[in-house]
């Protein structure tokens, strides 16, 4: 115990008298630590926009058409399937969800691009609302829009908005009442807004075949089962009941979301040449260091300081200098976050973030790891150039 | 004089060599008591640093025995040569004595803190000592901020403020003017003899043994003469 006071004496006078050198190392990690918060809310944000409707459904299970390989927008079912599922023994409700893109127009001639989400009313697959009422019809040209549509626009509730849809060569205008508002709602990188399937199948694009298709056509169906335990059950039952399906869990649907897992796999991959290039940098900066200081390190020996000493005032230095960084570039950080348009997929999750912090306050002590082994092994009749 | 501090009993050091073994301290025997300070003299190259290192339990000898108070350093391990170090042993070297960014009263605090000796009453021995070494002023200086004399001087405190039994210098006046070294070494004996330490000093700088108590020259090794009297040690610092 003496020990280590001796050692947080000698190191935080160190640091105190040398405050502008320490300083200069801790903006250095401020720096990594701006980068490496930056990059994990960016793969946050990234992941959260790709999966966040899907991650919020109120279900268990996806019904995609057979060989459509988990996604959506190559997955194409109809009404006697989403009948047919709704039968099977253990599912509790069963809702269709149909997806496409389309356009809010703005005033200015600015446009707002959004995924167009058909959903049942209280069904599986419709949003939780924020504020509002759900639709009162299967026909009602009503709409529940994302916050984040409101955030990037004057929308508010009780306005209503113009769709943009291109159906065969024309460009069609749909307008919508907006009911209701939800959240956390993002689909495929855009908010979203949401309608009753019937609606969707008229305001959607459509290709000049489809021009005259009624029937609302079905992108997947997500299952709700009466026991969420059971839904491995659940999905036996459904396979052996319904022909020319393929059923996945919620996180194999958000895995084969394209390009979301080379997403995720880049920005991590970043997120850990980052981490890694500030050990090195720190292992570095801290080797120099001792170099410098073997003299006075082997004054500290000859004189009666242990090596438990030597090697915890190191790590005690390293581990000051590192904090300190790390709390300079979360502040940063959290400045600069302030300033960025709500475009830029930035999430500041607390898990991700506190992991990313554990990992950069690791980084100090980790980096500076050869310095300690360095320094509790220099002899002082070396250092002080007795032999 | 008084009880003995430190015996020296036939010490041999050996090194390996390209060409062969080289006894660098050979059969060397000597006393030091309490209160006697001692210079270690002799050319280059004739083993007085490699003395020193070993009587600091910076080395150990090939064979033959050193006892600090009674305590053989042979059978010490590294651990206790390291507690013996801090508590019995104070030392000056010939350059980068202090901590850097210590000032000169926490350097000197520092050897009490090391032996959780540190305390109020430890402070102001600190301040005291420091100022009887006419650095009174220049407390709360850091090194850098010191000349080369006055580091010694805070090397000299910190040497002392334990209460050492033993206390070496190595060449503590290499760096100094000829007024620096004269003023260095002498208030360094008359701190020895007050203190009842035993101090042992290694120079190449003959005119400096003339505040020593006895004087041993090594040559090749070997301790190949003792000046104990003091007309013979005046007549080695005038050169005659």
């Amino acid at each position: 115990m003496y020990s280590l006071s001796l050692a947080t004496y000698l190191a935080l006078k160190e640091v105190w008298r040398n405050r502008g050198r320490f300083f200069l190392v801790s903006l250095v990690i401020a720096l990594i630590t701006l980068l490496v918060l930056f990059i994990a809310a960016l793969g946050e944000g990234l992941g959260t926009n790709n999966r966040e409707y899907i991650s919020k459904v109120d279900g268990q299970l996806v019904v995609f058409l057979e060989k459509a390989d988990y996604i959506i927008s190559a997955s194409r079912l109809n009404q006697t399937t989403l009948r047919a599922v709704r039968r099977v023994q253990g599912v509790e409700a069963a809702g269709p969800l149909s997806a496409a893109n389309t356009a809010i127009l703005l005033p200015e001639q600015k446009v707002l691009k959004v995924s167009l989400l058909g959903v049942e009313a209280g069904r599986p697959g419709a949003p939780q609302l924020q504020a509002g009422r759900t639709f009162l019809s299967a026909t009602a040209r009503e709409a529940i829009v994302d916050q984040r549509v409101l955030d990037r626009s004057d929308i508010q509730l009780g306005d209503t908005i113009t769709i943009r849809s291109t159906q065969g060569t024309d460009d069609q205008f749909y307008d919508l009442k907006v009911v209701g508002t939800t959240s956390g709602q993002a689909f495929f990188f855009q908010p979203s807004i949401f309608v009753a399937p019937s609606v969707w199948e008229q305001v959607r694009p459509k290709s000049e075949a489809e021009l005259n298709n009624t029937t609302p056509a079905i992108n997947i169906i997500i299952v709700r089962a009466s026991d969420p335990a059971q839904a491995a059950q659940v999905q036996e039952n459904l396979l052996a009941s319904v022909n020319n399906i393929e059923v996945a869990d919620i996180p194999t649907t958000i895995n084969n979301i394209p390009g979301y897992s080379a997403q995720q796999g880049t920005v991590q991959t970043q997120g850990f040449f980052t981490l890694l290039i500030g050990v090195l940098v720190i292992g570095g900066f801290f080797q120099i260091q001792i170099l410098q200081k073997v003299p006075q390190i082997g004054v500290l020996k000859a004189i009666g300081a242990s090596n438990p000493v030597v090697g915890a005032s190191a790590i005690i230095q390293i581990s000051v200098v590192t904090a300190i960084g790390v709390a300079i570039g979360g502040l940063l950080t959290y400045l600069f976050s302030l300033g960025f348009p709500p475009t830029v997929p930035l999430a500041f999750d607390g898990k991700s973030s506190a992991f990313a912090i554990a990992a950069l306050l690791a980084i100090g002590p980790l980096g500076g790891l050869v310095s300690v082994f360095y320094a509790v092994r220099i002899e002082p009749l070396k250092a002080l150039r007795l032999s | 004089m008084s009880a003995i501090a430190l015996e020296v009993r036939d010490v041999i050091k050996t090194f390996e060599t390209d060409t062969g073994s080289i006894n660098a301290v050979d059969q060397v025997s000597f006393s030091v008591s309490h209160g006697e300070f001692v210079a270690l003299v002799g050319p280059s190259g004739s083993g007085k640093t490699t003395m020193l290192s070993i009587l600091a339990a910076l080395l150990t000898p090939t064979s033959g025995q050193v006892l600090i108070d009674g305590q053989d350093l042979a059978r010490m391990g590294e651990a206790q040569r390291v507690a013996l170090r801090r508590e019995k042993i104070g030392f000056t070297f010939q350059s980068n004595n202090l901590i850097p960014f210590l000032s000169a009263l926490e350097n000197v605090e520092f050897m009490l803190r090391l032996n959780q000796r540190f305390d109020k009453s430890g402070k102001l021995r600190a301040a005291e000592l420091l100022s009887r070494l006419g650095l009174g002023e220049r407390l709360n200086n850091l090194p850098n901020q010191m000349s080369g004399g006055q580091q010694q001087r805070v090397a000299i405190a910190r040497a002392l403020i334990h209460s050492p039994t033993l206390v070496l210098a190595d060449e503590p006046t290499a760096s100094l003017d000829t007024e620096r070294a004269f003023q260095v070494v002498q208030t360094f004996a008359a701190l020895i003899h007050e203190n009842q330490r035993a101090g042992i000093m290694v120079t190449h700088d003959l005119r400096m043994v003339q505040y020593t108590d006895r004087v041993l020259q090594m040559r090749d090794g070997k301790l190949v003469k003792i000046y104990s009297d003091k007309q013979e040690i005046l007549a080695l610092a005038k050169g005659e």
